[in-house]
């Protein structure tokens, strides 16, 4: 096994080192085309068009087997299969536009559709003399092991073409997916735009029907694309990143099945890149979502701290010469749990916001949290003044209101804010608090 | 019979009800059973969700026959819709959790785990025969070969094929909860807000839906072979889409589309053949293509949303507002020269009166000739010789004129008309007094208007701009001539 393992790596077969090749451009060329079908929502657009490549792929052999040709050589069938492709995308262009069905069921129409007649008429074709149909049913499970030289070199060469076209009219496509109406507008020739990302689609899914199969060659299209999603926002990196990620999907899974020969190679391809979902899923830097947990949680907290902090500075507030707050008032003052309670002062004490003394379970605000929830209280006010005076809101609902965005207001907002309200601030630096307010006056 | 249809003339199909009936059965209730939810996945925007289970459920086949260690359907079923629902959960959640494009969730679901699915396979290859072909293909014509005995109340005991038992089953449980939670179906579907406010979840009819399209996904790939699921699933609810608005009609249309096609693919897949010297071919798959048929005559023809009547519709309003033009030209020019010559004389002065008109209402000469021919033949229109009326008004009169034939309008033309320039300019007034149009563009929306403008909506806008003498331009506003007092 080891000796053989060394065999795979240091590349020394010439059918790994060609099926290898073939595979890894392959992936580069999937993953960045994939990351435009992506953005255009159009993620399936791959499954109905290599659902119907086949009908072509069978009425290529048939008719080129008929009139006395090799059938089963490559470029007919290819040849075969984009027409009919193009057919397929034609169909779902003209269901999409010319009728209430939406894109999903158009998907799902061509694809059934053309994949029945594909395989009627690929019954038929194993009924003729020489029309043993193994060669053909390749194109449903892929051959990527039996790949040969002129297969590889059609792949590097088709994949190639395919990067250039995408890096080339990479500023039209990102406007196309981006903001189709604005590109649009500004005149570029959204149809033929569109046209040609969907002829590039065809191209990598053709030939990555042969190389891996009917239902693997939309995971190389998909997984790749939403795997670098997870770890950035920028059109470029995630081209990089999708290539990156098919590319080394495809040498990873081919390697493994040159290694266990067994294993169906395409399958192995798509399992790998299935693995660089899954950690890009968990673990991305953008998106992933252990990230986005942690986020929450940090935002969770903060605006957790953020309550007590002004909770507290209310209460002294009302009652300028008390020294602490109790625990019981505290819990009363919102909803939140005894636990949370705990956990929340014990933060704020170790940040040392807040000072406590626990046997008489009192607290206070050290001179740092004082002034830190002086900030924060003003800022609340800030914003429910404005939010009363500019955006019509009753004052009992603006403390909600107010709550669901405080905790994202930049300092500049602030500012912004502060230079609205000045009317109604005059020279204070602390508006009052508007339901306080109203009570006070009534008082007096 | 299947496969041996060289004896049968040409359209003759030869039929023996025990094989090519039970066949027809079992397509037929996979045709129902998957429109019934085919309508609300459509509806949902889920249509794919059928296409994903039924590739993904692979390694639910494979696991339970690793864990069983028995081909027993029972446990295969089992495995295949667990697989099945966690590939909808699953999809969902990285939908949601990831916010990662549906579509794109999905893909990278199904063909992960239809990608493990083949390599459990491979690895189990000496311990079970799992032709993954028969996924795709289905074995529907088999149907009859494999049976069961099943204690049918009036007749005894019966043999019925196995693929109809089951698929009966699963026919009746979809009918019975389409029937049964249509009210709230329907609320989810189209107000899933709606839906959770008056009490009931949409996410459990979500989840309840799903698991009812692997289990329907299951059943039937079992027998009839993946792609005819994912088609009868999709095609026959979005064409009856196309054929009604209303939900329980286009659930009914859409079981009949599913079955109908069933039965013609396979009366197809049975004859069309021999036609070209072949034997009948794959029933699953010309069931597949019956339904796409029927789907590309909904998308051509339906009544209302049909391609073709859709334009014709177009034309016909086209051609309608063409000969309103016309008469209200003809008016606009009689009106004109009323005081000084016949309109006929004015018409004569215009070398060419169809190209002149051709020109004023944005038209070619063709379509002005046949309106005024239409209009001549419904009596509207009148040809008259230019040629005496030049004489009667005593202008200078030349001989080669007298030959022209000039449209004039009928007593009754001249009413249609009076009332249509009636209409345009009381909407003129409207839009200048009540909607406060500019001037300049009052003329391009009336005339829009006046040809949906009905003798009551005239009278309409009469009396609320207080029935005025004169338009905004300075013409007069025809009166209601024909008005009873």
């Amino acid at each position: 096994m080891p000796e053989h393992l060394w065999r795979v790596i240091s590349l020394q077969d010439h059918n790994t080192r060609v099926v290898i090749f073939g595979a890894a451009m392959l992936g580069l060329a999937a993953g960045l085309v994939g990351c435009f079908t992506l953005l255009r929502r159009r993620a399936l657009v791959g499954d109905a068009l290599a659902h119907a490549a086949l009908p072509g792929i069978a009425i290529a052999f048939l008719w080129v087997t008929a009139m006395g040709g090799n059938g089963r050589s490559l470029p007919v069938l290819l040849a075969g299969a984009t027409v009919s492709g193009m057919f397929g995308i034609a169909s779902i262009l003209i269901i999409r536009r010319g009728t209430r069905i939406k894109e999903d069921a158009a998907l799902g129409i061509v694809l059934s559709v053309f994949f029945g007649l594909g395989l009627e008429l690929l019954g038929i074709a194993q009924q003729m003399k020489n029309g043993n149909k193994a060669g053909l049913e390749s194109f449903i499970y892929g051959k990527t092991a039996s790949m040969v030289e002129s297969d590889a070199w059609l792949i590097a060469i088709a994949s190639l073409i395919c990067v250039v076209v995408c890096v080339g009219l990479l500023k039209e496509f990102k406007l196309l997916c981006f903001d189709e109406a604005f590109a649009g507008s500004r005149g570029y020739p959204v149809v033929l735009l569109d046209a040609a990302l969907m002829s590039v689609v065809v191209v990598i899914t053709i030939i990555g029907l042969q190389a891996v199969g009917l239902v693997l060659v939309i995971a190389l299209l998909v997984i790749p694309a939403a795997s670098a999603r997870f770890w950035t926002d920028r059109l470029v990196w995630m081209m990089v990143l999708s290539s990156a990620i098919g590319m080394l999907g495809c040498l990873v899974g081919a390697a493994a099945s040159a290694m266990l020969p067994r294993l169906p190679s395409g399958a192995m391809i798509v399992l790998t890149t299935g693995v660089g979902f899954l950690i890009s899923f968990l673990v991305g830097a953008r998106r992933g979502l252990l990230i986005r947990m942690w986020r929450r949680r940090s935002l969770n907290a903060s605006i957790d701290r953020q309550h007590l902090l002004r909770e507290l500075y209310e209460l002294f507030e009302t009652d300028p010469n008390r020294l602490s707050v109790s625990w019981d008032e505290l819990v009363q003052a919102r909803s939140w749990s005894n636990k949370r309670l705990r956990k929340i002062l014990e933060q704020a004490s170790n940040d040392g916001w807040v000072s406590e003394n626990i046997t008489k379970m009192e607290f206070a605000l050290t001179e740092r949290g004082e002034s830190e929830a002086r900030r924060l209280t003003r800022r609340h006010r800030l914003w429910e003044l404005y939010l009363i005076h500019h955006a019509d809101i009753a004052p009992q609902r603006v403390d909600r209101d107010a709550d669901a965005i405080e905790h994202v207001l930049e300092p500049e907002t602030v500012a912004e804010l502060e230079s609205l309200l000045n009317a109604e601030l005059g020279e204070r630096r602390m508006p009052t608090d508007p339901h306080a307010s109203s009570a006070e006056g009534v008082e007096a | 019979m299947i496969g041996l249809a060289d004896s049968a003339s040409f359209w003759t199909v030869e039929w023996n009800w025990a094989l090519d009936g039970w066949i027809v059965a079992a397509g037929m209730l996979c045709a129902v059973a998957s429109s019934l939810l085919g309508c609300f996945l459509v509806l949902r925007r889920m249509s794919l969700l059928g296409d994903a289970i039924s590739h993904a459920v692979l390694p639910g086949l494979a696991a339970a026959f690793l864990i069983s260690g028995s081909r027993s359907s029972g446990w295969m079923f089992l495995g295949a819709v667990i697989v099945g629902v966690l590939t909808a959960l699953l999809s969902d959640w990285i939908h949601v959790r990831g916010e990662v494009d549906e579509g794109a969730s999905m893909g990278v679901v199904f063909t992960t785990l239809f990608a493990a699915g083949l390599i459990m396979i491979v690895l189990a290859a000496d311990r079970v025969d799992l032709d993954p072909g028969c996924v795709l293909y289905g074995a529907i014509e088999s149907t009859p070969l494999d049976t069961w005995v099943v204690p049918i109340p009036i007749l005894g005991p019966t043999d019925i094929p196995r693929v109809v038992v089951v698929l009966s089953i699963v026919t009746l449980i979809n009918a019975a909860f389409v029937g049964l939670f249509f009210k709230e179906l329907k609320m989810a579907t189209f107000d899933a807000e709606l839906a959770t406010s008056s009490g009931f979840s949409a996410k459990a009819i979500h989840y309840v839906l799903m698991t009812l399209v692997a289990v329907t996904a299951v059943a039937s790939f079992e027998s009839v072979g993946n792609i005819l699921v994912v088609a009868m699933l999709v095609v026959p609810a979005a064409t009856a889409y196309l054929l009604t608005d209303r939900l329980g009609v286009m659930i009914l249309l859409a079981c009949v589309i599913g079955a109908a096609s069933a039965w013609g693919g396979h009366v197809a897949a049975v004859e069309i053949p021999t036609w070209f010297g072949f034997r009948s071919t794959t029933t699953a798959g010309m069931m597949a293509v019956a339904t796409g048929f029927a789907f590309t005559l909904a998308v051509v023809g339906s009544p209302r949303r049909g391609l073709i009547p859709q334009w014709i519709r177009k034309q016909w309003l086209r051609w309608t507002i063409l000969t309103d033009d016309v008469l209200a030209l003809l008016y606009r020019m009689e009106e004109k020269t009323l005081d000084e010559r016949p309109i006929a004389d004015a018409m004569a002065m215009q070398a060419d009166l169809n190209a002149w008109m051709a020109d004023v209402l944005l038209t070619n000469r063709f379509a002005i000739k046949s309106a005024v021919k239409y209009h001549a033949w419904r009596g509207r229109i009148e040809t008259a010789q230019a040629e005496s009326s030049t004489a009667t008004a005593g202008t200078s009169g030349t001989g080669d004129r007298s030959k022209v034939l000039v449209p004039k309008l009928t007593g009754v033309g001249r009413s249609e008309a009076e009332s249509l320039v009636r209409s345009h300019r009381l909407w003129e007034q409207y839009l200048v007094t009540q909607v406060d149009s500019e001037g300049s563009r009052i003329h391009q929306q009336a005339h829009q208007l006046e040809h949906f403008t009905d003798r009551q909506l005239q009278d309409q806008l009469d009396h609320q701009t207080d029935s005025p003498e004169k338009d905004p331009h300075g013409s007069p506003i025809p009166s209601a001539n024909d008005q009873h007092p």
